[in-house]
């Protein structure tokens, strides 16, 4: 159990911090599904990788944490994720870099959006295993990677980046 | 050459691939048909060009998040010593505490980098050990994962309970073993090994004077409990 936290417990934290967007909770829930780990370890039945199996069981955690959340905090939660775009987009490409404008945008995605983008990119997972984790099918996979992608390069556009897609 | 323009369904369903090549989760045939449509498509090439992009800045985006204090391991090791039967809430208790001391050493963004690392030489570790293991027993035992749970055999003998330290090499381990005429009886469950120490049972106070001899070899042992 202690080789199977310290492997996979950064990852499932930050994709858990990801959604609920408060460290705190984050750390609990992540000690949430380790404890279902440990006490359902005999169900694993080795179809998908372990941190597959980890991130299906943090994303239900998660997503039912923020349902028992007051709707004051998510605001002011999801309020400090959005974007500042008080700028005029060319003052605001002349202040920052690409990068970091693109790292801003992918911050400010919707949850959904931030999801599927994370699962993809940073957590490396397939379009088979994005449909497990995530409950969907393979075809609304693609297609919401897609929007997500979609979402993102329009952030972009209004922070005076254009990349010519889609 | 497949233009811009190009809307085939084919061309479609590349272009939706491309955040999977980037990331390399593809399988070999979808993999192929991207990098095929790729070196014929320069537009195409482009998307997979701000898709990289995109991936470089996500895993940016993660790797600032910092990681978990040591509050998330001692919730989940208290919440596991309260649900275990008896013999299985001492050792849950013992490598609570060591690790917790140990986690409580570093900053969460230490922790961060250095998981990954730690992971990897536990889990090297862990290999050559039940290497060991394995070779005591004929190398006729089948795999079973760290996480199962730690009901211990009734062999005759006295034991010991041990949790190797991570940078304790095979060679240290052997050498540990054979100048404690001692044996790998069992392990890894929660990242512990049972030793056999004596092939009689031997009375507590001597087990416990055992173990104590067995804790100075700092190089090779975390700690060493007495155990039945």
């Amino acid at each position: 159990m202690q080789v199977l936290f310290a492997r996979h417990q950064v990852k499932v934290y930050r994709f858990v911090l990801r959604l609920v967007g408060n460290p705190s909770t984050a750390e609990d829930l992540i000690s949430e599904v380790f404890l279902d780990v440990w006490r359902q370890a005999s169900r694993f039945e080795a179809r998908s990788a372990v941190s597959t199996w980890l991130l299906a069981i943090a994303r239900f955690k998660a997503l039912s944490a923020m349902r028992r959340r007051p709707e004051a905090e998510l605001d002011e939660e999801q309020a400090a994720a959005i974007e500042d775009t008080s700028d005029d987009p060319e003052v605001t490409a002349q202040k920052k870099d690409k990068s970091e404008i693109l790292r801003k945008c992918i911050k400010a995605l919707s949850p959904d959006h931030r999801e599927i983008i994370d699962l993809v990119y940073y957590h490396e997972k397939s379009v088979e295993e994005v449909a497990e984790i995530v409950g969907i099918p393979e075809a609304t996979v693609k297609t919401r990677m897609f929007y997500a992608r979609k979402k993102l390069s329009e952030l972009l556009k209004n922070s005076g980046v254009d990349r010519g897609w889609p | 050459m497949m233009t811009t323009n190009d809307k085939t369904p084919e061309r479609e369903e590349i272009e939706m691939l491309l955040p999977w090549h980037a990331a390399g989760t593809l399988s070999r045939g979808d993999a192929e048909r991207v990098e095929q449509a790729l070196s014929q498509d320069p537009e195409l090439a482009r998307h997979f060009a701000l898709a990289r992009e995109e991936l470089g800045e996500t895993i940016h985006v993660n790797e600032t998040l910092g990681a978990p204090s040591a509050r998330a391991f001692e919730r989940l090791f208290t919440a596991i010593e309260a649900e275990s039967p008896a013999p299985r809430r001492q050792i849950a208790s013992a490598a609570a505490g060591w690790l917790s001391s140990l986690f409580g050493q570093f900053s969460p963004r230490t922790l961060a980098w250095s998981a990954s690392a730690a992971a990897v030489v536990i889990m090297l570790q862990g290999g050559l050990i039940t290497g060991l293991l394995l070779s005591e027993r004929g190398g006729d035992e089948t795999y079973e994962t760290a996480s199962r749970g730690i009901e211990l055999p009734t062999d005759q003998g006295s034991f010991v309970l041990v949790r190797f330290n991570p940078s304790a090499s095979a060679a240290d381990i052997t050498r540990f073993l054979d100048t404690n005429a001692a044996s790998i009886a069992d392990g890894p469950k929660a990242g512990l090994y049972r030793l056999k120490v004596s092939p009689t049972t031997l009375p507590k106070d001597e087990l416990t004077k055992i173990a104590a001899r067995l804790q100075q070899d700092t190089t090779v042992v975390g700690f060493v409990v007495p155990t039945e």
